[in-house]
């Protein structure tokens, strides 16, 4: 299994032979070229056209995030799993607005549904204080079949965020307050924490997109093709409460981060190396986790569970199947 | 059906054929799948090794590929295991088939399973030009078809690469 590689340190990245180098004043350390999922670079690093080119013929993705460890850009090789017939559905099931709102409710149908999940773990946990909270949830998640057009259903989706981040400071039992989300950039350490887990979600699920014949452009919930891949945002929705809103709560619930992750001078608004890499490990365990999949009846990884989300986008745009989300069933 | 119509297949679409119709269907409308699977880079390097000296590749028409031809005209074909044994047979019958409908008449053939050290002889007869005429025709229609064949869970889905296709 491949795996993804994260590059904190600054330094130059090669092609040596025929497999990755990156080399600094600390030495030379080889990555083997078959082992790489994807790459993400935190720190400041050099490359030429040549590791370029390498990384396009293996397939490689690379994603870059600034010196404030905001998501900024991906190097995405050329389509190499290419279906003309898949493509002309995707973009049929987009042009056909009964198509296109069947498939966005059902996004966010999944999403909440795994967002109640979330809140509905931790309620007993803290002495049922989430419970008002879950019942407004469930009241806005019954409009969600009845919403008129995407706007409609956007401020639906709005709604039920907004209520499940006012239990955020509930479940971190105080620690990370937030009064409201905020971005671009983002105000209070829990605001950061959300923005980071949410980039790198996105960049997750772009990269399990590349593997298949989907096209990361064209999307249902969101509107195609501004400025990014929308199509990984509309599949980030359903993963974010089941991988990274997880993790943050993990994080903070049991002391893993802190104030010290922060760098100070801007408010505590922006993760520093450290409070990174702490975030990146327990992503990255995150995503390593197995359960039991019911209908494979095989073990398979939540990082798996994203490229399945993207087959059953495929069987419905085909008209194979229809989608049904991935609603937490353990 | 015209013969030209017939003989619009691929060595690879009368294999699939034979092991699943409902893989031939998303192979021959693009949905393919991300080979990183050890068993499939142990067969390409049993291939790759295999018979090293000879002229291999060998492309008639874009249509079919031969692993490569001996002077005596038989076409050889190297597996890893024997395991679809009626799919390879058929398809190594269809490159003589193919052939034949060219005007190259007597072409045998002949499957390697170097692992093992085993050879299959293959010659083309009258009851098998039969299936094949039948099976180029379901190939097309299959080809044709907007949707894939229902789907069936049989022993052998679990080692394929669409496993997690059909059944997620």
């Amino acid at each position: 299994m491949k795996r993804n590689y994260y590059i904190f340190s600054n330094g130059r990245i090669k092609r040596k032979d025929n497999t990755i180098c990156l080399e600094n004043e600390k030495g030379k350390k080889y990555i083997p070229i078959n082992d790489i999922e994807a790459l993400y670079i935190f720190g400041e690093v050099d490359f030429n056209s040549k590791v370029l080119n390498f990384f396009g013929q293996n397939n490689i993705t690379v994603h870059i995030f600034n010196y404030y460890g905001f998501y900024t850009s991906s190097i995405y090789p050329r389509e190499h799993l290419l279906s003309g017939y898949s493509l002309v559905n995707q973009v049929k099931k987009y042009l056909d607005p009964v198509e296109r709102i069947k498939l966005a409710r059902e996004t966010i149908n999944t999403a909440s549904y795994n967002i109640l999940k979330n809140l509905k773990y931790y309620n007993p946990r803290r002495n049922e204080k989430l419970e008002d909270i879950i019942l407004k949830i469930e009241k806005e998640r019954k409009k969600i079949p009845y919403t008129n057009g995407i706007q409609d259903l956007m401020g639906t989706e709005g709604r039920i965020r907004d209520l499940y981040y006012s239990g955020f400071s509930i479940i971190t039992m105080g620690k990370f307050k937030m009064k409201k989300r905020v971005k671009r950039p983002p105000d209070n350490p829990m605001n950061t924490l959300i923005s980071f887990g949410n980039s790198l979600m996105y960049t997750t699920v772009l990269s399990e997109i590349y593997r298949t014949q989907l096209n990361p452009t064209i999307s249902y919930l969101h509107e195609p093709g501004e400025r990014r891949f929308s199509l990984s945002l509309d599949i980030s929705e359903v993963f974010k409460p089941i991988i990274t809103d997880r993790t943050i709560f993990k994080l903070i619930n049991e002391g893993m981060i802190d104030q010290n992750h922060f760098t100070k001078e801007l408010n505590f608004c922006h993760l520093n190396e450290k409070g990174r890499k702490v975030f990146m490990q327990q992503y990255e365990d995150k995503l390593n986790t197995v359960i039991k999949h019911k209908e494979l009846e095989r073990q398979v990884s939540y990082r798996r569970l994203i490229r399945l989300e993207c087959y059953k986008l495929i069987k419905h745009i085909n008209d194979i199947e229809n989608y049904e989300g991935l609603k937490m069933w353990w | 059906m015209s013969l030209s119509d017939a003989m619009h297949a691929t060595g690879v679409e009368v294999n699939y054929y034979f092991i699943c119709k409902r893989k031939l269907w998303y192979f021959t409308h693009g949905i393919t799948m991300e080979h990183n699977s050890t068993r499939v880079e142990i067969g390409k390097e049993v291939h790759k090794n295999s018979f090293k000296r000879k002229n291999k590749e060998i492309m008639i028409d874009n249509q079919i590929c031969l692993d490569f031809i001996d002077k005596e005209l038989i076409i050889n074909e190297t597996k890893l295991t024997k395991a679809m044994n009626d799919a390879t047979r058929y398809q190594i019958l269809y490159y003589i088939y193919y052939l034949e409908n060219k005007g190259i008449k007597q072409v045998k053939g002949i499957v390697h399973y170097p692992k093992s050290k085993k050879r299959e002889i293959i010659e083309l007869d009258g009851e098998e030009r039969q299936v094949l005429d039948k099976v180029l025709k379901f190939i097309y229609a299959i080809k044709k078809s907007n949707s894939p064949p229902s789907l069936e869970k049989k022993r052998k889905c679990k080692k394929c690469s669409y496993y997690e296709l059909c059944f997620s």
